[in-house]
This record gives C-alpha cells, sequence and structure tokens, in this order.
C-alpha cells in the first residue's frame, strides 16, 4: 500500500497562514514509455489529490503525467479552528490513499 | 545470373520494408511530443476566449536543469486571498512535453496565500507557462525558460 508523508503543524495561533506539506509514493508512469520489447508501459498516474479541513475542501489539484514520480505538494492554509486535515489521492487503476493529521489552533 | 537478380529483389524488399519502419518510427516520435500550438490548446480550453495578461504571477523554476525527471516548481500569485478577491485557481502548462498540461491547482480564501509547490517532469528545454483565475474572473501569467540536460518522460527502459 502506498504511504504516504504528511508535515502540518500541530499548533498554530488562530488565523495564522500554515504550510502544509505531503508527499506520496508513487512510480507516475506516464504511458508514454515503452518496454525493452517495444510494448507500451500503460499509463499508471494519481489524477487527483483533494485536501480537507473539517470537511471542508481547501486545496484540490488534478495531476497529468508531468508530475514527477512520488507526487510533493506544499501549500498552505489558515489555520480557523482545531480539527483534522485530510488528504485523498486519486489514480488509475483504482489507486486511493488517505491520510490525516491533527491541529490544535489557540 | 539469376542469383545476382534474386539479391536485387531481396535488396529491394529490405529496402521497402526498411522505408515502412522508418515511417512508422516518425509517425510515432510525431506522436509523443506536445507543440506550442498544442499548448495554446490546452490553454484556449481553460481561459476560452478571454484574454490573458501578463503579470501578478511568479513563476519559480531552475533555469538550468540537469535531470527532467524531477524539475521542482514554485508558483505564487499577488492576491490578498479574502473571500472578495482571491485565487481560484492555477494552471501550469508547458510546450513539449507529450502532453502540454502539467497540473492544476484549485484553492480559494482558506489558502491564506496563493504558493504552491511541487515536482514536474521536462522531457526537453523549453517554456513553461503558470495562468491564474481569480474569483473576479480575470486571468493572469507567468512563463519561465528552461534548459534540460537529461530529459524525462519518453525516455524507455
Amino acid at each position: 500500500m502506498a504511504s504516504a508523508l504528511i508535515n502540518v503543524p500541530k499548533k498554530a495561533k488562530r488565523g495564522e497562514v500554515v504550510e502544509i506539506k505531503t508527499l506520496i509514493s508513487h512510480i507516475m508512469e506516464t504511458g508514454f514509455r515503452h518496454s525493452t520489447t517495444g510494448v507500451p508501459i500503460p499509463r499508471d498516474i494519481i489524477t487527483s489529490f483533494v485536501c480537507t479541513y473539517n470537511n471542508e475542501e481547501i486545496f484540490r489539484a488534478m495531476l497529468y503525467p508531468a508530475i514527477a514520480a512520488n507526487p510533493f505538494f506544499s501549500f498552505t492554509t489558515v489555520a480557523t479552528e482545531s480539527g483534522t486535515i485530510e488528504f485523498m489521492w486519486q489514480g488509475d487503476n483504482g489507486f486511493l490513499a488517505t491520510a490525516s493529521a491533527s491541529i490544535i489552533v489557540e | 545470373m539469376s542469383k545476382g537478380r534474386k539479391t536485387v529483389a531481396t535488396r529491394r524488399q529490405f529496402l521497402a520494408a526498411a522505408g515502412g519502419a522508418a515511417t512508422t518510427v516518425f509517425v510515432s516520435m510525431r506522436h509523443a511530443s506536445a507543440t506550442p500550438a498544442s499548448m495554446a490548446s490546452a490553454i484556449r480550453q481553460i481561459t476560452g476566449e478571454a484574454v490573458v495578461q501578463a503579470g501578478k504571477v511568479q513563476l519559480d523554476v531552475p533555469p538550468l536543469v540537469e535531470n527532467g525527471n524531477t524539475v521542482s516548481l514554485t508558483v505564487s500569485v499577488t492576491s490578498p486571498m479574502t473571500a472578495a478577491d482571491h485565487v481560484k485557481s492555477i494552471h501550469i502548462f508547458n510546450e513539449k512535453n507529450p502532453q502540454p498540461n502539467v497540473v492544476a491547482f484549485h484553492l480559494g480564501p482558506r489558502a491564506g496565500r496563493a504558493q504552491v509547490s511541487t515536482r514536474i517532469r521536462l522531457a526537453d528545454s523549453q517554456t513553461v507557462i503558470a495562468i491564474a483565475r481569480m474569483s473576479d474572473g480575470s486571468l493572469w501569467s507567468a512563463k519561465a525558460d528552461v534548459i534540460v540536460t537529461l530529459a524525462a518522460c519518453v525516455e524507455d527502459l
């Protein structure tokens, strides 16, 4: 199963802009390559990434084969209230991975 | 004599076969590369007929990269990121990868700051374009030229 690395600050001041970093292991096979025998290698990529903060969407990305293997994203959000930040990656061949992190807002 | 004729025929057959193979290779290579024109049409799919203005967007990509398999890219947009005035989406395009689209980010006022980083692949030295759509519907863009020494995406195993 895919493993994801999440970096969310544990604590933040109310209204502070916090940076969130995510990294997930995935080959991101482009579908444009051929094997040594000339057979095309089928596409196998992550196509979408969604981040929600207390069930409200705060960031979404649509991925194409031009995203490097092991997709990395860094983005920001305003720390509004304590709660959970959830992450979901979806891709080809029914790929689905989720992760979550909690944040305490003071 | 008859033996010589046979050789000629074989050579002809060989050349014909080789020519056919060369055409196939040429067609498949042409298929495997986006052009500035296909990038323009991919951009038009996002922007429609609206005017894209230069400015407000900063696109940070190293000008010279050794390995096109991982190129760090940071895009930021000058915006107060309030409910009334914020960045709705940022789209990244390239000229010469097999596909013109790279990634699309959707943000909102809850982002606080319109700045996103990721890592992309580049198949050749080319221009990368970022287009941001604001909440008022206006479109802003930035360009960056990148020289790539080792290409990505299409190399075989």
